[in-house]
């Protein structure tokens, strides 16, 4: 994060650097829903290690973005590298496996299935059970089963769930801790980075607060990279060590929290344009 | 609603119910004549009860509609007519081939293979048929699924209706068509006397005893596993599932592989068992019947479906053939008989007004159904299958 990361300009190197330094590579990446372009020639990478926060007004394309990078979607164009590999357009699960895990704006638990449950899917792809295996459970499924549901109930606890809500159907759960299940279910991949799609909406300032301070903990004893689409702008100035602005689909500004605050075209993008057009 | 550890003590308290209800079940057969209707009508619910725990799987767990169930009934069927019979008959020039079945001095034309062979041979035919009719569902969800497999079970039925025309090489066809391929061998199990159902019926009974025993078990390991959970994640939302690593096209046609084998292989028993094959009974309907049974019992409860599948199949062994003189007594002349789908679809209509999640519902279910929680079919992402 050097003074010239500041810039107003998106960074033009930012893709190629990666290597060593950053752990997911996006470049000239965009996504098209005919004719509507969503994501537009992005060019984005991730620290090992950071937070970093994409922003943006309503309809900028960040939720698209998202989905493009864990294989929802398939870029129009471009590449994503992941930890040396290139991962564009695999699928979700592959995606998954490899280490990148996300959470959704608009929490998507199973609804129906206990927290522990939620949390057990997600550990699927650290799994090796199959059919016959399910069937048949011989002793090494046995003991997978019972590691994964030991490990299902620390997450839960990790994350601040009550135990007594372990077993309670993730729909009757409150918000909060649906918000806390999603996340557990997130880390249940043992993921290398996580996305965290406006994790704090709905909650108050000092939810947000507690959970801006578990994000640094999730980096700093778990050595996760976090990256985070957010609306609330404390929680991004705060916890952000870099910034990426996205507007219709087009990344307009990136840097560090104090300078994208201060950048002309953010500031156009929040709240328009000075004296009409 | 705390379940703390219930899970464990759930799947034992499962394991006593069953090993309790299916002791009791095998004592049946000594309180009825080996021979009497209701023996008949027993082996064919307990045949139905392992079908719809098949269907169980992928329409139950997994949320795929597979309206096109029958497919598999007929190529069980089918697995026993041609590996069990004398249709191939010019086979081996006419002395036909067996495989650890008893050969017959007088007739030994024809494939015969013993029926354990079989049923591992109906299993296998019919997962393989389960992924490829799923394969071209992938892509779709929904009422759609429902309909591209309603058609896959009617070319199913087409092929057997007509397979007397199709040739396969000089002298062999596909199937008999209406004619049915018949006499079909009986089971004949190694340690035991050759199954006769002319003189009892009390060894079917507890081969498809021991069948529904084999399916439960397989239901229950299934529900509580990797996959069971997979399944479910996918019913419940398919993007979510994907993005926590769940495979959508493996575990899907997983489910499809699963329930087919388990419908293939009561569909090898019923051919047996009904000692011809005939492809009068791969008819639409039955899907449906089957379908019937799982919505009865409650989509994805295990126990449900049992209860569901034993209700309906003697509803239709013993209720409806025992209204048959209700029309005369009104002055009308029609076979009772032939209403049985209007009286099986207004079950169904009944169901879903006084009992909407089954008679015996999945915890999951109930909560969808009366709190509106859960499975819509909101706009989804590209998910790539």
């Amino acid at each position: 994060m050097s003074a010239q990361d500041s810039g107003v300009r998106p960074a033009p190197a930012a893709a190629g650097a990666g290597a060593d330094g950053s752990i997911l590579d996006a470049s000239g990446v965009s996504k098209a829903f005919g004719g509507l372009v969503a994501v537009s020639d992005v060019d984005f990478s991730i620290p090992r290690r950071s937070i970093v926060s994409i922003i943006g007004p309503n309809g900028a394309g960040k939720t698209t973005f998202f989905n493009v990078l864990t294989g929802l979607y398939k870029p129009t164009t471009g590449t994503i590298v992941f930890g040396g590999r290139d991962v564009t357009g695999a699928r979700p699960d592959k995606i998954t496996s490899l280490g990148i895990a996300r959470t959704f704006q608009n929490i998507r638990l199973f609804a129906t299935m206990s927290a522990l449950e939620n949390v057990l899917v997600g550990q699927h792809a650290r799994m090796r059970a199959g059919l016959l295996g399910s069937i048949l459970r011989p002793p090494w499924v046995g003991s997978e089963e019972r590691r994964v549901r030991e490990h299902g109930r620390e997450l839960l606890a990790y994350v601040g769930l009550e135990p007594v809500a372990f077993d309670e159907l993730a729909v009757n759960l409150s918000y909060g801790d649906q918000r806390r299940v999603e996340i557990a279910r997130a880390l249940a991949s043992e993921p290398q980075l996580l996305l965290l799609d406006e994790p704090t909406a709905g909650m108050n300032p000092q939810e947000s607060a507690t959970l801006t301070d578990f994000m640094e903990t999730l980096r700093d004893d778990r050595g996760l990279t976090i990256l985070l689409i957010e609306h609330d702008m404390q929680v991004v100035m705060n916890v952000s060590e870099r910034i990426t602005v996205l507007d219709h689909g087009e990344k307009i500004a990136e840097g560090l929290p104090e300078d994208v605050r201060r950048d002309r075209r953010v500031v156009e993008a929040y709240l328009g344009t000075q004296g009409g057009s | 609603m705390s379940r703390l550890g219930a899970l464990r003590e759930s799947s034992r308290a499962n394991l006593i119910v069953a090993v309790v209800a299916i002791g009791l079940a095998a004592l049946v057969p000594f309180f009825f004549a080996p021979l009497s209707s209701f023996m008949n009508n027993a082996v064919l619910a307990l045949a139905y009860v392992v079908m719809a725990l098949g269907l169980n799987i992928v329409v139950g767990f997994a949320g795929l509609l597979d309206l096109g169930y029958v497919a598999f009934y007929a190529f069980g069927s089918y697995t026993v007519g041609w590996l069990a019979s004398d249709f191939f008959a010019y086979i081996n020039g006419g002395q036909g081939v067996h495989i650890l079945a008893p050969k017959l001095l007088s007739s030994p034309a024809g494939i015969h293979v013993n029926f354990l062979l079989i049923a591992v041979a109906a299993i296998v035919i019919c997962a393989i048929v389960g992924v490829l009719i799923g394969l071209p569902t992938l892509r779709l969800r929904g009422d759609y699924i429902a309909i591209v497999t309603l058609a896959f079970g009617e070319i199913i039925r087409v092929f057997a209706f007509f397979g007397d025309d199709i040739h396969l090489g000089k002298h062999a066809l596909l199937t008999n068509g209406r004619q049915a391929i018949s006499p079909v061998d009986q089971i004949d199990l190694p340690l035991l006397s050759q199954f006769d159902s002319a003189f009892s019926l009390r060894p079917y009974y507890w081969f498809a005893l021991a069948m529904v025993a084999l399916v439960l078990f397989v239901n229950f390991r299934l529900r509580d596993s990797r996959l069971g959970r997979a399944w479910i994640a996918i019913r419940e939302d398919e993007v979510a599932a994907a993005s926590m690593g769940v495979p959508l096209v493996k575990t899907k046609l997983l489910a499809y592989a699963t329930g087919g084998a388990l419908g293939g292989m009561a569909g090898a028993f019923l051919g047996t068992y009904y000692n011809s094959v005939n492809a009068n009974q791969f008819q639409f309907g039955f899907s449906i019947f089957i379908l019937a049974m799982v919505i009865l019992g409650g989509l994805g409860s295990i126990w449900g479906v049992v209860i569901g599948a034993v209700a309906l199949s003697f509803i239709n062994t013993y209720l409806i053939p025992s209204l048959n003189d209700v029309p005369d007594k009104f002055g009308l002349d029609f076979d009772f008989t032939t209403l049985s789908f209007g009286i099986f679809g207004f079950l169904i209509v009944l169901m879903m007004v006084l009992r909407p999640e089954g008679l015996l519902p999945e915890r999951r279910r109930r909560l969808e159904l009366t709190e509106g929680v859960g499975a819509g079919d909101e706009q989804l992402f590209e998910v790539r299958a």
